[in-house]
């Protein structure tokens, strides 16, 4: 046998406060409330800092703060902000390595994807829109396109800093300022960030950053200062954000739930297809709201794909995150792991088939193995709902037109993969999947070039791209 | 023929649509592969116990015009004894030669375990008759080579001319067997039991340029009786890749799984470094498992990766590298 000694990233290169404030007008500023809230490593449970929880009154202040700035920033050339934005992306590119080590420390995913995916992806974003700023006059969107104002973000916790760059690169690019709520569960990077944004001398207030819960993100976009809300999150939320912003004059974008197909015929190329199905649904540990988390497979080559993905999952190394040899971490909260628990034992209860591979679990930390569920059925919760865990639905099809049939018939639309050797099939299918990306022979592959966003429940307006400009200009 | 899969060779056309019949591989999604597990962090006893393995799957090579029965004295003593100053580095499995230097190769490593390999077929291009082609096998075999390192037409095999590329194989197999291997030897396990010399069948995927390719060369190979299938020559750029091998690595784990017979890799050319040594080995117990992870099953053709194992060997144990002097030449 061939043991792999255990490889872990030192964390001494991160400096993590026992406590953090709020980043409020380039300043850190202690919340006017008592509340705080505990920030854990869910591989360890073990604490890593105190955070602020902002009331409304923060929240007013942080976009005050946001408001004061906005005159200025938006007054200055393109080219000047985008020297600004090519700062930051070079400061998170020196500072790659502490980033890595504290998202996988707030967030459980493996270093090896903080370090080989999210980083290098976070700095792209912002030196993809640094090169917007002086150039929004030929993107297609008139002669002089304005921002809006204020943008109040809200993020999620499956890859927080990632997610905070695609929030806030276009803002910034655009002329607007910012005020952004990280998860409640992941607040570390974007307080790291904000330490980004004095190195680079952003000036006060184009960026404010408020830590807390749903009542902050609340607070944030209720507020009548923000002009613009951003919201990558669950369907639930999104759609009563939609709800309460309705009639004002606010403009929304939400990127929200998701159920992909990682659609595989006879003729594909099957261990990359194999490869494709593993990164579609555990990477991340399937927190990603474009996981390929039903896989639709031609029922005359399913025994053998099934067979290979079996192997396939026998070499997956879940455990420590930190370990560089580590490919599923852990899963980022207790009540996350309770509502995956929750959906998976509904799937065995309707029927379905549920295996995982033979995979020692730690003591302590919330983990869970990657499993599979076949027989699966259209009409099973497992199926249909989102369950933002590393859980695959395994169904099949039989005709092109019934797996673009199954794929669609869900309430989400953000992504779909298929795989075939046959370009006529592919582009065929391309054409007829409902979902905002399609991936061909490949999946979660992204690119700050690529708009990204969905179909029905899952949201709208588009980020990454040109597109992504759009959502921060008064049109 | 008792072959597994013989049938399909009954004629052009059942061969060629089996061999285009196999599962297409996608370029981008292999080479994402290969490049993800070059990632994997070898360190501290796993480093010390890969170190140790590649050493002991290192075919020892050389191919050069220049070639003399010293030179080639020489590097079976190294091949033996490949650190003189510390006898617990274990010996390499096989020194690989021209045809005509076997004798003295097989002279030097008498009694020593480590095996000869030859080349033949008209190494390295291939391009001459089958006549040919089978004498040199059975003058390498006679001459006591245990392994033999054959390459495929690979003019014919572009052509579309399966037929004829399995056919040669099938005739380089049969004179391996029918010299009988002089050698054989203690060391002898797994394939090689009493079957005479070994056959290791060159796909040269340099040339044949796509991983269609390599998948349809690799299982053609093994179809026609291959001990082992082998990336390259080491004349032709590309040599061995790592996506190549894990191509190649995904077809010996399928020919097992639909047929019963396992059948052994070699990457050769251009594995320079133990940190590239490494990548290989994590390719092999990722792809097609750890039953793999043996000399019999897993060789590494290369001639200058030796000296950087030892010296990584030696840093493992010491804390301090040493410089190149300190290791033989050969």
């Amino acid at each position: 046998m061939f043991e792999y000694a255990p490889a872990p990233e030192s964390r001494d290169i991160v400096d993590i406060r026992p406590s953090y404030g709020l980043f409020i007008n380039g300043e850190w500023v202690e919340p006017q409330g008592e509340e705080r809230h505990k920030t854990v490593n869910p591989a360890t449970e073990e604490v890593l800092a105190e955070v602020a929880w902002a009331g409304e009154a923060d929240v007013d202040r942080a976009v005050q703060a946001a408001a004061k700035a906005f005159p200025v920033w938006s007054a200055m050339p393109g080219a000047e902000r985008a020297k600004y934005l090519f700062r930051i992306a070079r400061i998170i590119q020196e500072r790659a390595r502490e980033l890595a080590v504290l998202e996988t420390l707030d967030n459980g995913k493996p270093i090896r994807e903080s370090r080989d995916v999210d980083l290098p992806l976070v700095a792209a974003h912002f030196f993809y829109y640094a090169g917007w700023a002086d150039k929004l006059a030929y993107a297609g969107f008139g002669p002089d396109p304005r921002p809006l104002g204020v943008a109040g973000q809200v993020i999620p916790w499956n890859f927080p800093l990632l997610m905070l760059a695609w929030k806030i690169a276009p803002a910034l690019a655009c002329g607007n300022t910012v005020v952004l709520k990280p998860a409640e569960t992941t607040p570390l990077t974007a307080l790291a960030f904000a330490d980004i944004c004095r190195q680079a001398d952003l000036p006060p207030g184009v960026v404010n950053i408020v830590t807390g819960a749903g009542g902050t993100g609340a607070a944030l976009v209720n507020h009548p200062g923000v002009d613009k809300v951003a919201f990558t999150g669950s369907t639930e939320v999104g759609r009563l954000i939609a709800r309460s912003l309705a009639g004002t004059r606010k403009k929304l974008t939400l990127e929200l739930g998701g159920k992909a197909a990682n659609i595989v015929f006879d003729d594909a190329p099957l261990d990359q297809a194999v490869e494709g199905i593993v990164n579609g649904i555990f990477f991340n540990q399937g927190h990603v709201c474009c996981a390929g988390s039903r896989l639709l497979v031609q029922e005359s080559i399913a025994a053998d794909l099934l067979e290979a993905l079996k192997r396939r999952l026998g070499t997956l190394r879940l455990g420590d995150p930190l370990d560089k040899n580590t490919d599923i971490g852990a899963i980022n909260s207790a009540e996350q792991l309770a509502k995956i628990r929750e959906l998976s034992e509904a799937g065995e209860a309707e029927g379905a088939e549920r295996w995982s591979p033979a995979c020692p679990i730690p003591d302590r930390g919330y983990w869970f193995p990657p499993t599979l569920f076949t027989g699966v059925a259209q009409s099973h919760r497992i199926a249909r709902e989102e369950i933002f865990g590393p859980v695959l639905s395994v169904l099949t099809f039989r005709t092109p037109a019934e797996a673009v049939e199954k794929a669609n018939n869900t309430p989400y639309g953000l992504s779909a993969g298929v795989w075939t050797e046959k370009a006529s099939l592919m582009l065929w299918m391309a054409s007829r999947l409902r979902a905002g990306v399609v991936w061909s022979n490949t999946f979660n592959r992204f690119d700050p070039a690529s708009p990204f966003g969905g179909f029905k429940e899952s949201g709208y307006g588009r980020e990454g791209g040109r597109h992504g400009l759009e959502g921060y200009l008064a049109l | 023929m008792t072959t597994p899969l013989a049938e399909v060779a009954s004629s052009p056309s059942t061969l060629r649509a089996f061999l285009h019949g196999l599962p297409g591989v996608d370029r981008v999604g292999a080479d994402a592969r290969a490049a993800m597990l070059g990632t994997r962090s070898i360190k501290t006893t796993a480093k010390k116990q890969a170190i140790d393995m590649a050493i002991r799957m290192v075919d020892l090579t050389t191919l050069e015009g220049a070639d003399t029965p010293g030179k080639v004295r020489a590097m079976c003593a190294k091949a033996v004894r490949p650190d003189p100053g510390d006898s617990s580095v274990p010996p390499v499995a096989a020194v690989c030669v021209y045809p005509d230097l076997v004798a003295t190769a097989v002279e030097a490593l008498a009694g020593s375990g480590v095996k000869v390999a030859s080349v033949a077929t008209s190494f390295p291009s291939g391009r001459s008759s089958l006549e040919v082609k089978v004498a040199e096998t059975s003058l390498a075999v006679a001459a006591g080579a245990a392994e033999i390192d054959m390459v495929i037409d690979r003019g014919a095999f572009l052509a579309g001319d399966y037929l004829k590329v399995y056919e040669e194989i099938v005739a380089t197999k049969e004179a391996c067997g029918r010299a009988g291997g002089a050698q054989g030897g203690r060391r002898a396990g797994g394939a090689q039991g009493g079957q005479g010399a070994h056959l290791k069948v060159i796909l040269e995927t340099g040339e044949l340029a796509t991983y269609d390719n390599v998948r349809r060369a690799s299982w053609l190979a093994m179809i026609a009786g291959a001990d082992f299938i082998k990336t390259s020559t080491g004349k032709v750029s590309p040599a061995a890749t790592l996506p190549v091998t894990l191509v190649m690595l995904e077809a010996v784990r399928d020919f097992l799984a639909a047929t019963g017979r396992k059948v052994g890799v070699k990457p050769a050319g251009g594995i320079r470094t133990t940190k590239d040594a490494i990548k290989y080995l994590v390719l092999v117990n990722e792809t097609a498992g750890p039953d793999w992870l043996d000399p019999d099953w897993f060789r590494l053709g290369a001639s200058s990766l030796l000296n950087d194992l030892l010296m990584q060997r030696q840093k493992m144990a010491t804390g301090r590298y040493a410089g190149p002097d300190y290791f033989t030449l050969d």
